[in-house]
């Protein structure tokens, strides 16, 4: 039986550079054992080096990595408790599957005959019991993508590292995969360190995200806390698209706040806010639409687009060109024409910064 | 830490084991001979490093004692960053204290005079290093390779940190070790102390750069000779190249196929082959010179032999891998560029002149400078065919071998030739990088190229077709040539050359009695021990070069890539001035041919390895790396499987190549290893033609069974994806490195 023995991840204050250019300035953080941690952010925010750091693939320029509670900083990628499948899977073309799967094993000093069992109990486990004859070539993408988790789960790691590990798959395999990974993540109870930069894949398979910008950590939470409650407009336009438009907050009531956008009063939940002039994250999804003139901001459709099951409109108001979601359908306000549009309650968030 | 404890213990073995069982000194007679045991341990010649300190009162010795014992003391440190340091600075210092007491302390005593006043007069010199002295040289490098790797260089691998420290150490040892002694050679007097006047008169010397030959009278110097020749085999080679390269690739040549087979021409051809045909043909006794002289009453002339002549053979050499070059070139425009300018109102007159000629002209100065280099660097044909008219590579055999034997002036004349093809060089590296447009990209890049303009296709042809037909009949001469009896007297069919060069006598045993058969044994012997090392070390700086990043690797590369630049010649001279002498002596061994190839030849595996390593995803090594494998595990598991192609190709090159090659060679050579191509040099030499033609086709057979004996052999790969290391052909930039 395969069984990870989950670890639990620490950075302290790890410095990455690569000559003059500073990718990580200052990082640190805590994975709990157990538990699927999402990096996510844009290309380039440090989320892939910090990933390889963990490997072992790059070693920081200062700091410390723990593993398990062992101080890794200086261990090599193949003396490391920890194993990572990649985007592009990374299976050898000329090995097997089941030779694939089991190169770890015999690397960690297995016989050859107990790297094959459990090679075999490995494919098993990501459902390609039989399949284990097979070059990479003869695999789908699909297939491919599972004897890669297998190659890398057979290890038992304390740590399992996925690069991106749907990228190379079709919108429909993508959605299917990422739930199996996190069902087996479940099942066996490992912990896992995810990198993506697609944010329904974020949001669909973590404990937590962490989201990155310039080597730094952005914001880090639970998915819901950092969709509801974002802490700067990078967030939550990254997050699911969201309309960033200034406010005031007029008084603090308990959980609420009430606030003034544009000349309409409204009531969002507090988070951490403040008297006095803010920032507001409005989901496309969050802004009622109405047609004519009416109580409410006033606008006027400056473009809409059908798109089966929704309309997308540009509105310009007062506090700025606003981008709404509305799913009438049936009722589309033509381009020019005058709009008053009104706050839901949900999808809508304060900004402390 | 335990991994770095048990490669730790080795190396303290390997050093002990150099200090006391083996014998410190070079053994007269051959290690491996072994006659060494009778005199060990005590005898002056065969005691190891202890019981000449001990013994022998070769109490500087004691330095690398010292040394190891440090080692062995920080092994118990618990710090690894200290402990490194510690074992770093020990083999740093260990490599340069045994090069100092090397050249420091001679046969004689003291070798500088400076350092006779500091430390007082030796009773006692030393002779050249053995293998306990070569031994513990390398587990210096190895330990000072360890301590980085423990201080985290190289993400603290040590596999990766040791193969770089040994190949610089290598590197700096067969080829800059040399070339420094050469310079200094060329300003030393016979006793070694410094006089330049030697130096100054060579330099000035009216026979290396006088210009008479512009005013008129006299000849213009060997080094202007030198380079008009090059400039003209380059441009010769280059504006033949472009013309097969275009019947190949833009016209409906019937024989294209044919064309192609061309280009393997010059790898299975021994350098001087060429001329030697070329005479055969149009020398005073030649078959055309007889044929005219009778038919029309010309006088046999001997215009062949000189410049003109050399340029020939020089030119039908190098076309074949300038039209390599060119193909890609030619190829690598890409079709939707000539279709736009089609579009855009232009003719193929003007197409071809506007766009696809500009877009090949870096290819076009890159194929120029490879001809360039090419003719600098041959040896063979001036050999056969420069007479008294010689250049660089002949005046620096001469004045080394002939009744001469000026070593400064060889020095001088290499100096003069090193600084023309390395200026080549460096133009090829730094002018043309980054200018290239040809524009392959991965994209589908659809449309076809448009057909030559009709001008340009029927001057292309005409230089083609009788070229081609030049280049087959020098190759049937080659092949014919070893039945004739005597050229142009008596030409006649007969067995005589051959049974005179390969006899056989089943006599009480097998005899070998044809006089060719001694150097060819050698000669393969050399050349099967040398091609696996040059593929093992030409294939793992190609790794270090693509894989690794590290502070240097730049200077690492291109100090690598210019060592490739000089010419053969350069090497022989400099390795006879380096290696004959203590501290390394190996003049009059096969080591000291096995090494030249190996250091000469590293090209094609580095290149080969380069360009296959290039397309093998760097995420198939990392993941390997994750799932616990160490680097040497991961270039055995995975990338060796996966660059099987690139193995093969480099150790049938390197192979061929220490067959072919002359330059360096004939100067390498003794009376116990003779190789085959100086041995075909002498025949020549003696005027025997049509044994040394006979040999020189029983080599291109040999070659050509060698080939394509290996490509049966690797045959069928287990892969069923094709772009996976597509079919990595490593000839292309092969050829372009063969400087005989």
């Amino acid at each position: 039986m395969i069984t990870p023995k989950a670890g639990s991840v620490v950075f302290q204050n790890v410095k990455k550079t690569f000559g003059a250019f500073t990718a990580i300035p200052d990082l640190s953080l805590t994975i709990e054992p157990g538990t699927l941690v999402t990096l996510l952010g844009p290309s380039g925010c440090g989320k892939t080096t910090t990933l390889r750091m963990l490997a072992g693939l790059e070693h920081p320029t200062a700091g410390k990595i723990l593993i398990g509670g062992k101080d890794v900083t200086m261990l090599p990628a193949n003396e490391r408790d920890v194993s990572m499948v990649f985007q592009s899977y990374a299976l050898f073309p000329h090995l097997s599957s089941l030779e694939n799967v089991a190169y770890g094993l015999e690397s960690s000093g297995l016989s050859r005959k107990e790297a094959r069992e459990r090679a075999e109990e490995g494919l098993a486990l990501v459902g390609l019991a039989g399949m284990g004859q097979r070059l990479p070539a003869e695999l789908s993408g699909g297939q491919q993508q599972r004897v890669a988790v297998a190659r890398a789960l057979v290890l038992e790691p304390q740590v399992l590292l996925l690069d991106e590990p749907l990228s190379n798959l079709d919108a429909r395999l993508r959605r299917r995969v990422r739930t199996e990974i996190r069902e087996l993540q479940q099942r066996l109870g490992f912990t896992a360190v995810y990198v993506t930069h697609d944010q329904d894949e974020a949001l669909a398979v973590s404990d937590r995200i962490i989201i990155m910008k310039d080597g730094e950590i952005a914001q880090s939470g639970a998915p819901r806390e950092l969709y509801e409650t974002p802490a700067s407009s990078f967030i939550a336009d990254f997050m699911g698209e969201a309309n960033v438009i200034a406010c005031e907050v007029l008084g603090i009531d308990g959980n609420e706040a009430q606030i003034r956008v544009g000349g309409v009063e409204h009531r969002v939940p507090a988070g951490k806010a403040k008297l006095g002039a803010a920032s507001l994250a409005v989901r496309p999804g969050a802004v009622t639409l109405a047609e004519g003139r009416g109580p409410g901001l006033a606008g006027r459709i400056l473009h809409s687009a059908y798109l089966g099951d929704h309309v997308e409109y540009e509105v310009e108001t007062d506090v700025g060109t606003l981008f709404i979601v509305d799913h009438a359908v049936d009722r589309i306000l033509p381009a020019a024409s005058d709009a008053t549009l009104g706050f839901k309650t949900r999808g809508i968030a304060l900004i402390n910064a | 830490m335990t991994h770095g404890n048990r490669r730790l213990d080795m190396v303290l073995i390997l050093g002990a084991v150099a200090l006391t069982l083996l014998p410190w000194y070079r053994i007269e007679g051959g290690f491996f001979g072994f006659g060494w045991l009778a005199g060990f341990p005590l005898s002056s010649e065969a005691a190891p490093n202890l019981l000449q300190i001990a013994v022998h009162g070769r109490l500087w010795l004691a330095g690398a004692v010292l040394l190891f014992l440090i080692a062995g003391v920080a092994r118990g440190m618990a710090d690894p960053m200290r402990r490194g340091a510690v074992l770093a600075w020990v083999g740093a210092l260990g490599v340069l204290f045994l090069s100092l007491q090397g050249l420091a302390i001679s046969l004689t005593g003291w070798t500088w005079t400076i350092s006779e006043t500091l430390f007082g007069p030796l009773s006692d010199g030393q002779s050249s290093m053995g293998a306990g002295a070569v031994l513990s040289a390398v587990s210096f490098v190895l330990l000072f390779a360890f301590g980085l790797a423990e201080r985290g260089v190289m993400k603290g691998d040590a596999f990766v940190v040791s193969s770089i420290s040994l190949l610089v150490f290598l590197v700096a040892v067969f080829v800059f070790y040399p070339i420094g002694s050469m310079f200094i050679g060329a300003v030393q007097d016979f006793d070694g102390s410094f006089n330049p006047d030697n130096f100054i008169r060579n330099m000035q010397d009216p026979g290396i750069w006088s210009l008479g030959c512009l005013t008129g009278g006299t000849r213009c110097g060997v080094a202007w000779r030198t380079l008009w020749l090059a400039i003209m085999t380059g441009l010769g080679s280059t504006l033949l190249g472009l013309a097969f390269a275009l019947v190949a690739t833009r016209t409906r040549f019937p024989y294209k196929k044919g064309l192609r087979l061309l280009t393997i021409l010059p790898i299975i051809t021994p350098p001087f082959v060429i001329g030697l045909a070329l005479t055969l043909l149009f020398g005073r006794a030649g078959v055309i010179t007889q044929g005219l002289s009778d038919l029309f009453g010309i006088e046999p002339g001997r215009w062949l032999y000189g410049l003109t002549g050399i340029w020939i053979a020089q030119v039908l050499s190098f076309t074949p891998i300038s039209f390599l070059v060119l193909i890609g070139v030619v190829e690598g425009v890409s079709p939707s560029m000539e279709e736009a300018s089609q579009t855009l109102r232009a003719d193929r007159w003007r197409t071809f002149w506007r766009v696809s000629l500009p877009l090949m002209k870096p290819g076009l100065a890159n194929a120029f400078l490879i001809g360039f280099i090419e003719s600098m660097a041959d040896f063979g044909n001036p050999l056969v065919l420069g007479g008294s008219h010689g250049v660089l590579s002949t005046e620096i055999f001469f004045a080394v071998v002939g009744s001469q034997n000026d070593p400064s002036r060889a020095a001088v004349l290499a100096t003069v030739l090193l600084c023309f093809t390395l200026s080549a060089f460096l133009a090829q590296r730094l002018w043309l990088s980054g200018k290239n447009f040809a524009t392959v990209t991965g994209k589908g890049d659809s449309g076809a190229h448009i057909a030559l303009p009709r001008g340009v296709s029927i001057g292309v042809h005409a230089l083609v077709i009788p070229w081609g037909l030049f280049t087959l009949v020098i190759y049937g001469m080659i092949l014919v040539g070893g039945f004739v009896k005597t050229w142009g007297l008596d030409n006649s069919l007969t067995l005589d050359h051959y049974a005179k060069a390969f006899s056989i006598s089943f006599e009480g045993g097998i005899a070998w009695t044809g006089v060719a058969w001694n150097s060819f044994w050698t000669t393969m012997e050399i050349a099967l021990i040398s091609a696996p090392l040059t593929a093992i070390v030409g294939l793992l700086t190609a790794y270090i070069i693509v894989r690794q990043k590290f502070a240097g690797k730049n200077a690492f590369e291109f100090a690598l890539m210019m060592s490739f630049a000089i010419p053969g010649t350069v090497i022989g001279v400099s390795y006879i001035m380096a290696f004959n002498l203590p501290p390394l002596e190996m003049t009059g061994s096969a080591l000291i041919l096995i090494a030249c190839f190996v250091f000469r030849n590293m090209p094609v595996g580095v290149r080969g390895g380069i360009a296959a390593m290039s397309q093998l995803d760097k995420s198939l090594d990392e993941a390997s790396l994750t799932l616990r494998a160490n680097s040497f595990r991961t270039i055995r598991k995975v990338i060796l499987p996966l660059l099987r192609p690139a193995i093969t190709a480099a150790l049938v090159y390197s192979f061929v190549r220490a067959i072919t090659s002359i330059s360096a060679v004939i100067f390498l050579v003794s009376a116990e290893y003779n190789m085959a191509t100086s041995y075909i040099v002498g025949l020549v030499e003696n005027g025997e033609y049509g044994v040394a033609i006979a040999y020189s086709s029983m080599l291109i057979v040999v070659m050509i069974t060698v080939i394509s004996g290996f490509q049966l052999l690797v045959g069928e790969r287990r892969l069923r994806r094709e772009n996976r290391v597509a079919g990595v052909t490593p000839s292309a930039s092969s050829h372009q490195e063969k400087i005989a």
